[in-house]
């Protein structure tokens, strides 16, 4: 149980993470039905500013609390992914608004590689490592082991969640991304600024991701110029699985996908253990004798469930589980 | 060690005098014999020596540092200005960045081929250089791995296949049987990579593992650019292995070691070369301490002076682990050119592999199957934030560290009586 307990601790601060990095996804799907695959690299430079800001503070031993000097790396990183957020939707994207649909993919995947090979000659092409200046104690809960970065990811991402929520539910600048959203001309001819708005979706993404960033480093102690691509792609996967355009379902999504990729990881060695058939354990005695096993999937198929789930969510419910759009368009 | 090399350093002077002295014989019987033939050995040959490696990627930072081998022995060489076949040579170091991927192996290794370099220094993954080496083959070209430990390499039956560190299945029992005998684990648990390397090294440790009585867990695996290991942890905390070994680099590892700890796992940690950096320490911070690791060799701080002496002052900083295989191995190639009095493969590769010299790792020769001869193993562990060196293992004796570098020293004197044979 505590096994389970612990996988499914595992599973909820990934799933966090992917649930904030999704977001900006389907924000930027439900304004102009883009995928903006450069997504994923705004996570990975926020994570490098971040990195760069609390490593310079660290060493400069200025006596800043730990706590200060994360909080100053989140509030360089924020600027700075919005600033590319902006850029990129401006130059990339906005030129091709009008475009024939594959167009705009297209530069993203252009966008994609030119940050990825900046941060390469900016940031050094190693693993660079976190800084782990806050102590970070570990709790245990009924045998399952969860740290206060752990803590600090959930809790994090639920007031991000929140606040955004917020923002689209209860501001001007929401209710003008709501009506960008349901019809971008009539928009316009009502007086809503289409471009700010358009603008506006990009950074409030970019900021997200730049907090995604952050977490994700301290988590892992470690950050990658291409770190970003896997994470991207498994956060898409969370927002096609919510219903891509869909704020509550990027968030379900992201936590369900962190979920089945913990669970999934942690059970198939177990459900496909060959030995654990007794039919077949009877044709491989000398394999299976003392404990032995003959596992078909090992725990190295853990990316390939986020795919898995993309793949079925597309195949059968192609608006996802909250959406109502059909994501028909790349 | 450095006691050890000095009869050694004294005898590659002498030899390198010799050559500069035969140089400079011919060059003046050149010079008198015939007045236009000399301006036209003056002008001299450009000698290719290709080096490839990752050089972007999560290892890149391995793959410069095998480079900067290269380019060290590379670099040496031409300010000694060598005269092979009667010409002088300048040799020029041709690094393509093999990205890590084994599909790019035979690409780059082609590109080499059709660009005529003399002989290669590379690649740095097994993955890599096992399906490359088959180009290199056709070509006849002689390649020379200094950190390709997968034992495949070298078992194609090709004779042009070398290199300059120990196998896996050297790697992996040395690190088994220190394990073994340090720890006596009851249970323990193996995971890698899934890459050539990665697969190849756990597979020997399991071997060895199994063979001592220890139960191992059914295989776990990873990739090469994970970073979550948590899933994989915490399933095997619910079968308290006492040693955990994994075979893959050190991107991968911090965040395994760092993980487990916070996890609460108590076992062993034990990795072979690839996460034998200091670069776990700051990947994986207060959690590495107190692992245990292996390395095809002698540690990097072990090799000669001057060579660690020459690398820092060119680059400004230190090796990280197998820049001295890839600067001795390009130094084999041009002493097997040297002692062919060839930069033709052809003539030179019967040279290389009957070749014995002393290198920034010792000395190297060849068995039949182009492995190097009595390699050494070390063991290393992580102590206040270093890796600092445990034991030496050779020919399956477990030898404490420092008994090793005290005993090197000894037998130095006695070298030049085994020279005479």
């Amino acid at each position: 149980m505590d096994i389970f307990l612990q996988q499914l601790i595992n599973g909820l601060t990934l799933g966090s993470v992917y649930a904030i990095v999704a977001l900006g996804y389907t924000m930027v799907y439900g304004i102009i039905q883009l995928i903006n695959f450069a997504h994923g690299e705004v996570v990975m430079v926020g994570a490098m500013v971040a990195l760069t800001v609390i490593s310079a503070l660290t060493g400069a031993q200025i006596g800043l609390p730990p706590v200060v000097i994360v909080l100053a790396g989140i509030a360089c990183a924020v600027p700075a992914c919005m600033a590319i957020g902006y850029g990129m939707e401006r130059i990339a994207y906005r030129p091709l608004r009008k475009a024939p649909r594959l167009a705009p993919l297209i530069t993203a995947i252009g966008i994609s590689i030119i940050l990825q090979h900046v941060a390469l000659l900016v940031f050094s092409r190693n693993p660079l490592s976190f800084p782990q200046i806050m102590p970070n104690p570990v709790f245990e809960i009924a045998g399952a082991h969860i740290s206060a970065v752990q803590i600090a990811i959930i809790g994090g991402s639920v007031v991000v969640m929140a606040g955004l929520t917020f923002l689209v539910y209860r501001t001007r600048l929401g209710i003008a991304m709501r009506a960008t959203s349901e019809n971008v001309q009539v928009a316009g001819l009502m007086g809503v600024n289409i471009d700010r708005v358009i603008s506006s979706t990009f950074v409030i993404g970019a900021a997200l991701a730049a907090i995604a960033g952050v977490m994700i480093g301290t988590y892992y102690g470690i950050a990658h110029y291409t770190m970003g691509a896997m994470l991207g792609l498994k956060a898409f996967s969370a927002a096609v699985l919510g219903g891509i355009g869909n704020l509550a379902g990027a968030m379900l999504g992201g936590v369900l996908l962190g979920v089945v990729e913990a669970m999934g990881a942690g059970y198939i060695g177990e459900f496909t253990d060959l030995c654990q058939a007794p039919w077949i354990a009877g044709l491989m005695t000398e394999r299976c004798a003392d404990g032995g096993n003959f596992v078909l999937f090992g725990s190295n198929y853990q990316d390939v469930f986020a795919f898995l789930v993309l793949i079925a969510v597309l195949v059968f419910r192609p608006s996802g589980l909250l959406g109502e759009r059909v994501s028909d368009r790349a | 060690m450095s006691l050890c090399n000095v009869p050694h350093a004294k005898r590659l002077i002498a030899t390198t005098a010799t050559v500069f002295l035969l140089a400079a014989c011919g060059n003046e019987e050149a010079s008198k014999s015939g007045e236009p033939s000399g301006s036209a050995g003056a002008t001299g040959i450009t000698v290719k020596i290709g080096h490839a490696a990752p050089l972007t990627g999560g290892i890149a930072h391995l793959g410069k540092d095998n480079e900067n081998g290269v380019r060290l022995a590379v670099d040496e060489a031409n300010a000694k200005g060598l005269t092979i076949g009667g010409q002088k040579v300048t040799f020029e170091m041709l690094s393509e960045d093999d990205e890590g991927k084994e599909n790019k192996g035979p690409i780059v290794a082609q590109k080499f081929v059709d660009a005529k370099v003399a002989g290669v220094v590379g690649h740095l993954n097994s993955g890599v250089t096992i399906p490359a080496s088959a180009v290199y083959n056709t070509a006849g070209i002689p390649m020379i791995s200094g950190s390709a430990t997968n034992p495949k390499f070298t078992e194609q039956g090709f004779a042009i296949t070398f290199r300059t560190v120990g196998r896996d299945d050297q790697q992996g029992p040395a690190i088994a049987s220190y394990l073994f005998s340090e720890y006596k684990p009851k249970t323990a648990a193996v995971i890698d990579d899934a890459t050539s390397y990665g697969e190849g090294l756990a597979n020997e440790v399991e071997k060895a593992l199994k063979a001592a009585g220890v139960t191992v867990l059914p295989r776990e695996k990873g990739n090469s650019m994970q970073t979550d290991w948590k899933a994989i942890l915490t399933k095997l905390r619910g079968k308290k292995p006492d040693a955990i070994f994994y075979g893959g680099m050190d991107s991968g590892a911090g965040p395994l070691m760092k993980q487990g700890r916070e996890l609460g796992l108590q076992a062993v940690f034990a990795f072979g070369d690839g996460a034998c950096t200091e670069k776990m320490k700051e990947l994986a911070g207060e959690a590495s301490e107190g692992l245990i690791c292996s390395q095809a060799g002698i540690p990097v701080a072990a090799a000669s002076k001057d060579f660690l002496e020459a690398y820092k002052a060119k680059f400004n900083s230190d090796p990280l682990i197998y820049a001295p295989f890839t600067y001795d191995a390009t130094n084999l190639l041009i002493t097997a050119m040297q002692n062919a009095d060839s930069v033709d493969p052809a003539k030179y590769l019967p040279e290389l592999a009957k070749i014995s010299m002393v290198g920034s790792s010792g000395r190297i020769e060849f068995d039949a199957k182009g492995d190097r001869k009595d390699a050494e193993m070390t063991i290393f562990t992580m102590k206040a934030g270093t890796i600092v060196p445990l034991a030496i293992i050779k020919a399956g004796q477990s030898i404490p560290f420092e008994e090793f570098t005290k005993g090197a020293a000894d037998p130095a004197p006695a070298e030049p009586k085994e020279e005479s044979k």
